[in-house]
């Protein structure tokens, strides 16, 4: 019963978030600034760096590509009203799937290997997800903590397993052993030299399938619609007869298999072996880029390349201004989800009260007045 | 009764309403919105020192919106409050305390892990280190205690107590911050006919002493039996102030009620056919785990309106819940066309959908629809898995559309556009977005709650005929309304509610509104009474 | 050594590793006391760290370095605040966006300002807190028992160690026997019984997220300038969020929160310990299955399978007040 009215869809869904973005590169470029860089200078050498040339732009679709199932896995948890802030961990066991179909099928060819590792990494990192959502559907566990606390126990078991499994006899370094090439996954720079020494493979048509998936999974499905209803109003959910706790376990399955989705990009299509902290972060990178997407595969996959050249472009900016290390991404990045995801109401109210005054002086007689009883 | 030092110029009786000397509360023009809707009307109000003031008013009259201005937790948008004859400007709960206004609210504003005696303290402690304020306080409230018989253990945890003894709580916190002027918003909707008695005396016993007491309420009885002058409340508005001595339950169950012209609801005679729902025994617990449903059994037939009048909060609502399986009941049994309706999971509601019975939610922004949602969506929802529109895996949207299309058209949806977001669209439309697609349905059962809260005029008419066609069309319909012009105009039998129970029937075409009135107020309720 | 000396060595190593997660334990429970919930522990932590690391090796000075990192702490507690309290944003992504930003904001800064790979160096003598000896220690040292635990355990700490052991009894006054303690917790509760009682539950909100920062800033410290010499990358390596855990297996209390930051420490200790060394029977214990100990009886808990621990009412809601 406010008195001001919802934003139209282009100020919530571009304006808002545009905004949001501005103030972040905003207050990182006061940070270079305070270093006594040039701040237009490094946004130049990251734009450069992450579209100027061929390899560049191979590696901001390799680190999109990770974004892509990161910021899905964050959304499609979201839709449903869960905060997911696990992807890190379920992604970092799933290696476990991708590695151990990748070595058990090397002999074979990487178009059998790659969707086996797809369902096993899916199945392994599916799981991850699916214990936080049981324990707050059934147990009412705060899923925002079990999953952190999912994260941990993830990293401290797969030490143990790269340092006591699948260490090879006689290797030092906790790694696994390493797949033959005939179940790697082929890089695109194989058939296109244009890339470079990028690592971006074949997982960039899968995170275009998976954003064209989480679109029909999210508005065409049934299931979808169950998960909507769910994360929007859960009274109503209830009301419509969806079993809550089964959708909240559904959901939180699915997002923990979509981040299983990064394991098969990195073990498979980079390092073709599993290594220590192979995810390196993306996971997490996935919540700025949902919050950035407002959880739409349109806003996601823009929010993805914007976050893969950020990566790139950092790692370029680092080589060629010794005082920028590639850290400034993740300074970047916490801006990002503090002002589009904590202070949204910065921009968002005043913006409200703007098209609510620009409005009602349109229409002076609106439909309001119908509302009262 | 302590017979405490009587003053002269206080208990002035039924005296002159008008010096101004003697009131200790003046509203003067109060108005109050809630966006689009005018809470409290241009109100004037006084209220004399020393009294027993009730102010009655069926629910979302503006009662509790009235005195959250006096105690500084809303802000009026015009008006004047004067106290003890002094224009007050009251911003913030603090101010009210200053001006030893005290309120109980009818949600008790209690920590529940602290102790009494913490929650006694709590703002008003008198210095940094707690140990000095609980040992006055504890003096003060045993002083308290005796003087008003409000014996509560100081170091009992207030999520051990019972809701009378809550109740003693907040009271002990008004009058331990010096309250002159106490509000109490429902004080006996929680409690049991012991406990609001003993409230009752507690009350003439701080009257006595010259405080001013501001009850709240909807029952009769109450200010039948307590208070020197009632104020009647209807539709934001203040319609009277009259001595309760000189009047009468019925002239101020009429006053309540209204003499509103009566939407004329063209009905034919009802042909009952089958029992299409039977309730037995039913007993139901709301999520707090109080019982609020005990024992309520009843029929409904094809082809007639069975309606259910009450004050909100007698357990309407848990009745509803259990009913269309959006909660489990802890007894009883609900058979819809002979069948017995049962389930396990988290998804009644889809059992009872699929039993035939359709349902109308009281709140309709918070359960019947998914604001967020575009109107299409909304068209559909309970019926997800409905076979029209989808394969069980995808959702076909153009039969999704092409439904929310239908009902547009049918139930005259405005504006005509099915994706416009929900929330856009007037409470109204919005309602008839829930009825079209419940009624759509072709269900064998319809449970409809508060069909027009909140609906403009226009759409009330349209609203009723649907309802009407649809009894004519045979099904059996179940209305819940606090609206009693509403379920009287529309049933073809009318129960009354109260405290769970139900505790008559009346024939609506010729029952009037007084003894309605009583019956929803629980005076005719002879085991209540007797009490 | 016999096995009384190296079980007391045990407890003093488990001693040093309890300090950072009690202090920033109590941080917490002063914020989520109030109703913010706080999972942004490990950022600031990790801001003070770096913040107390720079000022003692400039000025050679602990106590102005403890300041900094106090300081740095608080700033970065006050944008949860602003961000949760005044525009009542959603305390949990705000606490991420905390630790990311501490985590890159120490290293971007750090390796600019010192170019040895996001490190900061040592301070100088006199810019870090150093082992205090008790009197009488070492004369006590040889008296059986006693004697050992006097010189070994509880001698020969810096002070540090000692405030936050002191934490302990003060954060449990503080919160159960003061005015601001009793506002404290009602605000973490039931803000609306707080405000009918007149009381500003915002201004309570900020009061007890700048004490959250005070903590994790002085626990930043003792990562940097007092457990080891300067800063490194990520120096904090997940503390924060096991002093959340032990804060909700503490079910929010400041005595039991010792309990529990004193078990995860001495796991700590232990798992140090037993790296590589074989049990009789069971053979070898693998580190990685004690470390992820507070993590998985945490998981648990919550789960409600051994008792359970229900926080503040209020906690995660920002208070909106009717108008």
């Amino acid at each position: 019963m406010s008195a001001r009215k919802p934003l139209p869809r282009w100020a919530d869904l571009v304006l808002v978030p545009a905004l949001n973005l501005i103030l972040a590169f905003v207050v990182s470029g006061l940070v270079v600034l305070m270093i006594g860089e040039n701040p237009i200078e490094a946004m130049e050498i990251m734009l450069f760096g992450a579209f100027g040339y061929g390899e560049g732009v191979g590696y901001t679709l390799h680190f999109a590509t990770n974004f892509v199932f990161a910021g899905l896995a964050f959304s499609i948890a979201s839709h449903a009203g869960m905060f997911n802030i696990g992807a890190e961990g379920q992604a970092y066991v799933a290696g476990l799937g991708a590695i151990m179909v990748g070595l058990a099928l090397d002999q074979t060819h990487w178009l059998l290997v790659m969707p086996l590792a797809m369902i096993g990494a899916g199945i392994i990192g599916g799981f991850w997800g699916f214990v936080p959502g049981y324990l707050a559907a059934k147990r009412g566990s705060h899923v925002v903590i079990t999953t952190i606390m999912f994260n941990f126990i993830a990293a401290t078991l797969m030490v143990y397993l790269l340092n006591r499994v699948l260490k090879p006899e006689g290797q030092m370094a906790p790694e696994s052993e390493t797949v033959e090439v005939a179940g790697r996954i082929p890089q695109l720079r194989q058939f296109w030299d244009y890339f470079g020494f990028a690592p971006v493979n074949m997982m960039f048509f899968v995170a275009i399938a998976a954003l064209i998936f989480a679109y029909i999974l999210i508005w065409r499905t049934d299931l979808g619609y169950r998960i909507r209803t769910l994360g929007l109003n859960s009274q109503a959910a209830h009301y419509a007869g969806v079993s809550n706790s089964r959708i909240m376990m559904i959901a939180m399955t699915i997002s923990g298999a979509m981040a299983g989705m990064i394991a098969v990009n990195e073990v498979l299509g980079v390092q073709s072996r599993l290594v220590l902290d192979f995810v390196f972060g993306y996971g997490f990178t996935g919540i700025a880029v949902g919050l950035m997407g407002r959880n739409h595969p349109i806003g996601v996959a823009l929010a993805a390349i914007l976050f893969g050249a950020l990566y790139q472009g950092g790692q370029e900016l680092a080589f060629m201004m010794p005082g920028i290390t590639r850290e400034m991404i993740l300074v970047i990045q916490a801006l990002v989800i503090l002002f589009t995801g904590a202070m949204e109401g910065l921009f968002r109210t005043p913006l409200e009260i703007m098209f609510t005054r620009i409005s009602s002086s349109r229409q002076s007689t609106g439909a309001a007045e119908q509302a009262t009883e | 009764m302590p017979d405490k030092v009587e003053t002269s110029e206080q208990r002035p009786e039924t005296a002159a309403v008008s010096q101004t000397g003697e009131m200790a509360i003046e509203l003067i023009g109060i108005n109050k919105h809630f966006g689009p809707v005018h809470a409290n009307k241009d109100i004037n109000l006084k209220i004399r020192r020393g009294t027993v003031h009730g102010i009655v008013g069926e629910n979302g009259a503006g009662k509790t919106t009235l005195m959250s201005i006096l105690y500084g937790f809303y802000t009026a948008d015009s008006g004047e409050i004067k106290v003890n004859g002094k224009t007050a400007v009251i911003n913030d709960s603090r101010h009210a305390l200053q001006l030893g206004i005290g309120m109980v609210h009818q949600h008790f504003m209690l920590v529940e892990n602290f102790t009494v005696l913490e929650n006694v303290i709590l703002g008003v402690e008198d210095s940094a280190r707690l140990r000095p304020s609980l040992d006055r306080a504890r003096g003060e409230l045993k002083r308290l205690a005796e003087e008003y018989e409000l014996n509560v253990d100081p170091d009992a945890l207030i999520e051990d107590l019972s809701v009378g003894q809550e109740q003693r709580v907040e009271i002990l916190k008004a009058l331990y911050r010096g309250a002159d002027i106490l509000i109490l918003d429902e004080p006996t909707g929680v409690l049991t006919p012991a406990e609001a008695d003993h409230l009752f005396r507690v009350l003439e016993t701080l009257r006595a002493e010259g405080k001013t007491i501001v009850l709240i309420t909807h029952k009769l009885r109450e200010i039948m039996a307590i208070t020197d002058d009632v104020s009647v409340m209807r539709r934001g508005e203040m319609v009277a102030t009259l001595s309760t001595a000189k009047t009468n339950p019925e002239e101020i169950a009429e006053l309540m009620v209204g003499r509103r012209v009566l939407l004329r609801v063209e009905k034919g005679e009802a042909n009952p056919g089958e029992v299409r729902l039977q309730v037995r025994d039913l007993v139901v617990k709301d999520e707090f785990g109080v019982e609020r449903v005990k024992g309520v059994s009843f029929d409904v037939r094809a082809g007639e309106i069975v309606g259910i009048a009450g004050v909100d909060g007698n357990g309407q609502s848990q009745l509803l819940e259990a009913i269309t399986g959006m909660n489990r009941p802890t007894q009883g049994e609900v058979w819809v066309n002979g069948k017995q309706i049962t389930f396990t999971g988290d998804d009644g509601a889809a059992v009872f959908r699929r039993a035939g019975v359709a349902h109308v939610p009281e709140d309709r922004q918070e359960q019947g629809l998914v604001v967020q949602f575009q109107q299409w969506e909304n068209a559909v929802l309970g019926y997800q898995d409905d076979p029209r529109y989808g394969t069980g895996v995808f959702l076909s949207l153009d039969e999704c559309k092409k439904e929310a299309q239908a009902h547009v058209e049918k139930f005259d949806v405005r504006p005509p556009n099915i994706n416009l977001k929900t929330s856009s669209f007037s409470g109204g439309n919005q309602q008839k977005i829930v009825l079209a697609r419940e009624m759509s349905r072709d269900p064998d059962v319809l449970v409809v709650g508060q069909p027009t809260r909140g609906v403009d005029i226009g759409a009330i008419e349209f609203i009723h005929n649907q309802i009407i066609a649809m009894r004519d069309a045979g099904k059996a319909i179940l209305l819940v309304s606090v609206e009693l012009d509403e379920v009287r105009s529309l049933s073809d039998r009318l129960l009354v509610m109260f405290d769970g129970h139900i505790v008559g029937e009346a024939d609506p075409a010729t029952a009037t509104e007084g003894e309605l009135g009583l019956l929803m107020a629980g005076v005719n309720d002879k085991k209540d009474a007797a009490e | 050594m016999d096995a009384f000396t190296s079980f007391i060595f045990m407890l003093d190593s488990a001693t040093r590793l309890t300090v950072p997660l009690l202090l920033a334990c109590l941080a917490g429970l002063y914020s989520e006391r109030s109703g913010i919930f706080d999972i942004g522990l490990e950022g600031k932590m990790l801001a003070g760290a770096f913040g107390a690391a720079c000022v003692a090796l400039i000025t050679g000075n602990m106590w102005l370095g403890l300041l900094a990192g106090i300081g740095v702490s608080i700033a970065m507690a006050l944008v949860h605040g602003v961000a949760s309290i005044t525009f009542r944003g959603n305390q949990i992504i705000s606490g991420v966006a905390i630790n990311f930003l501490a985590a890159g904001l120490s290293t971007f800064l750090g390796q600019n300002w010192f170019s040895q790979g996001g490190r900061v160096p040592s301070p100088p003598a006199g810019g870090r807190f150093d082992a205090i000896t008790l009197p009488f220690a070492d004369q006590l040292r040889e008296v059986p028992i006693l004697g050992t635990i006097y010189a070994e355990l509880i001698s020969g700490h810096n002070i540090l160690v000692y405030i936050a052991f002191a934490m302990v009894p003060i954060t449990w006054y503080v919160v159960f026997r003061t005015r601001f303690g009793l506002r404290l917790r009602a605000s973490g509760e039931n803000p609306k019984a707080v405000d009918t009682a007149g009381i500003n539950v915002n201004l309570m909100r900020y009061r007890a997220v700048i004490i959250t920062g005070v903590l994790t800033g002085i626990a930043g410290a003792y990562f940097s300038i007092a457990q080891s010499s300067g800063f490194i990358n990520n120096m904090t390596a997940g503390k924060g969020f096991i002093a959340l855990a032990a804060l909700i297996f503490a079910k929010w209390r400041p005595w039991q929160a010792l309990g529990a930051c004193f078990l995860f420490g001495f796991l700590d200790a232990l798992q140090i310990r037993m790296q590589g060394t074989e049990l009789p029977i069971i053979g070898e214990v693998p580190v990685q299955a004690i470390q992820a100990l507070p993590y998985i009886l945490t998981v648990i808990l919550l789960a409600g399978f051994i008792g359970k621990a229900v926080g503040p009412k209020a906690g995660g809601v920002p208070y909106v007040k009717e108008r």
